[in-house]
């Protein structure tokens, strides 16, 4: 009798676990896994706000999680464990987390794997980016027109293609402007840091820079320079709250496009592993308003960015004389996007080694 | 304005938080309290300081709610160790830990917001010359007056103090206070001047570098002025070297502040006779008046 009941008893334990199991199981479960904290008004903030459209738009069909502040050391036991609490997609905000990702994704072949700034892909790994260095471009060339000492410095966290061509983007816009532009750059080894990131901001103005340009996530430099009644541009958000008189623009990431694009795509089963690139022309990078800026300059900022945005403007645009006096692409084409993405080399006019 | 003296401003605003902290753990230690504790005191002042001065827009009730929240902690970090005797060294990591996470948690609807920052007198930073000042004040009440000599006396040997009538339980509670306060201002410094915004552990491990340098002055309020320059400096002369371009490694660069403090922490501890003149005896050694 005892055993019946013990029969039983697991039987329906068992069938009301199967039950909920199964309710859940019928909004799908997107998850996101950010290297920072949502509230850094930068780079992770711009992905939850993509996560919140998502939500808005899909929000009958999708159930979203996520969970912040990953260290790229500890990421391989957050995105398993996200896999294992029934993930159907899983998109991994940070490109130290390309490794983890791939070995995850190899234990979990059902569920999809995408990869935000990386470079490997697998069956169930997609690598999505955004061209970054569109904007960069066009901020590069209102620093050359708005600086007085002809020095900009930027603020950059580790040597990674994508950061480089940021700093050659910004480059080649500024020289059109103003060919023997320069900047002088630091590189802080962290994507997040207030207090580096100001303290960085102070020697690059004591240095003789007077507009700041940063590759990494804070608010802090932005901050540095409206003290200090300099200028800079604000990376990935629109930092204008923190700076309203400093900053003259910002490179805004807008995700929300991509992550329902894709997330559709589960829904009606077309997913497929790619590597994306979406730049400014699909709206996933934007220039944020312009702001302490006169009319000629804005002007010009607005033209460079539509040309960009119809495709007649591309950065990279053959022939670029790079640093070691050698020349890449040819004339009138621009660079391959292989190149572009594995960049490793500064272009001339930079006067700075690149860390190895 | 000159460059060395942008350098050399930039230095001084590094240092003060590393200052602040330090001098509030030399006088906890010096009572024969060891405060590993400082980081989550210092994070929870920056988050109060950060988080009354939003809500009021007034920063100088942002300074007080800073001391307020390191005293707060520090009350708890005296209750455990003090009162119910718990292991100071395991009680003061659970501190950093709760600290960090409950700042993180308290702190999470001012993340993003533009903060007020503490306004300048004279186009400097108030809590500059407070720092020094305060460490001025350590220095001329632990050497020079009687409160400061029982302080000093229950930190060598509290079995003694005690026996010549002293409290000592209550001389290291007020040690205790003051030293969450200080660490407290230091963090409310951070939110509220430094990098005016909260971000959740915005410390970045300056608690952890405020308890080496302490033992890096070997316990003394001066020595301590000199170690937190010499931090301060060394950070920022690795970014100035990135910008004129020094042909060096910059993650070497970046972590030369880290290597400094623990060269010279080798160097003072290969001294065994200079460590053991100021190190306070009775140094995390716990207290039970035997009745």
């Amino acid at each position: 009798m005892k055993k019946l009941l013990t029969c039983a008893a697991a039987f329906a334990l068992a069938l009301g676990i199967a039950a909920g199991s199964a309710s859940a199981q019928d909004k799908l479960k997107a998850c996101w896994i950010y290297v920072g904290a949502i509230g850094d008004f930068g780079w992770t903030y711009e992905h939850d706000q993509g996560r919140l459209a998502v939500e808005k738009e899909l929000g009958d069909k999708v159930q979203t999680v996520f969970v912040e502040n990953v260290a790229e050391s500890d990421s391989e036991r957050a995105i398993e464990r996200l896999a294992r609490d029934g993930c159907a997609i899983i998109f991994t905000t940070s490109f130290g987390f390309m490794e983890p990702t791939l070995k995850v994704a190899k234990k979990f072949p059902d569920v999809k794997f995408e990869h935000a700034t990386g470079f490997k892909t697998a069956d169930n790994v997609t690598t999505y980016n955004a061209k970054f260095h569109e904007g960069r471009y066009v901020i590069g060339q209102i620093a050359a027109k708005m600086s007085q000492t002809g020095t900009a410095g930027y603020i950059v966290s580790f040597p990674i293609p994508e950061v480089v061509a940021g700093i050659n983007a910004f480059m080649l816009g500024a020289q059109t402007v103003k060919p023997d532009f320069k900047v002088k750059i630091i590189w802080v080894n962290s994507w997040y840091d207030p207090g580096k990131e100001a303290d960085a901001a102070k020697v690059l103005f004591s240095q003789g820079a007077d507009i700041i340009v940063q590759h990494t996530d804070s608010t802090a430099a932005l901050q540095v320079a409206e003290e200090q009644g300099k200028h800079g541009f604000g990376q990935a958000s629109d930092m204008i709250k923190f700076a309203p008189k400093a900053q003259y623009t910002a490179i805004v990431d807008n995700w929300a496009p991509y992550y329902v694009r894709r997330i559709n795509d589960v829904l009606n089963g077309t997913w497929k592993s790619q590597s994306s690139w979406d730049g400014m022309a699909e709206g996933t990078v934007n220039i944020a308003p312009y702001t302490n800026l006169p009319d000629d300059v804005v002007k010009m900022a607005t033209e460079t960015a539509e040309a960009i945005k119809t495709g007649k403007l591309h950065p990279f645009t053959g022939p670029i004389t790079k640093q070691d006096g050698t020349v890449a692409g040819e004339a009138g084409k621009p660079l391959a996007d292989g190149d572009i993405l594995g960049m490793n080399w500064y272009v001339k006019g930079v006067d700075d080694q690149l860390p190895k | 304005m000159d460059a060395s003296l942008a350098v050399l401003l930039t230095i001084v605003t590094a240092a003060t938080p590393l200052l602040l902290a330090a001098i509030g753990e030399l006088v906890v230690e010096r009572s024969g309290v060891l405060n590993l504790g400082v980081e989550g005191m210092m994070v929870m002042g920056a988050v109060a300081g950060f988080g009354a001065a939003f809500l009021t827009g007034n920063p100088y009730v942002g300074v007080i709610a800073a001391i307020i929240a390191g005293m707060a902690m520090a009350l708890l970090f005296g209750l455990l160790t003090l009162t119910l005797v718990s292991n100071q060294v395991a009680t003061g990591l659970s501190l950093t830990l709760l600290g960090l996470g409950l700042s993180g948690l308290l702190g999470e609807s001012f993340v993003g917001e533009p903060g007020a920052r503490l306004p300048k007198y004279f186009g400097v930073d108030m809590l500059i010359p407070f720092s020094f000042i305060l460490t001025a004040a350590v220095a001329y009440v632990l050497f020079r007056t009687k409160a400061g000599l029982i302080i000093r006396a229950v930190g060598d040997s509290h079995n003694s103090a005690h026996a010549l009538g002293y409290r000592v339980i209550w001389v290291r509670y007020l040690c205790v206070l003051f030293g969450g306060g200080c660490a407290g201002l230091a963090g409310g410094y951070l939110s509220l001047v430094y990098t005016p915004q909260w971000v959740e552990n915005m410390t970045a491990g300056r608690g952890w570098i405020a308890l080496a340098l302490v033992v890096f002055a070997s316990w003394m309020p001066w020595r301590l002025v000199a170690g937190a320059y010499l931090f301060g400096a060394i950070s920022i002369l690795s970014f100035v070297g990135q910008t004129r371009a020094w042909d060096i490694p910059t993650q070497f660069m970046n972590s030369l502040p880290y290597l400094g403090t623990i060269l010279a922490l080798v160097v003072i501890s290969a001294n065994r006779r200079l460590t053991r003149m100021n190190a306070p005896a009775s140094l995390g050694q716990a207290f039970v008046p035997d009745r």
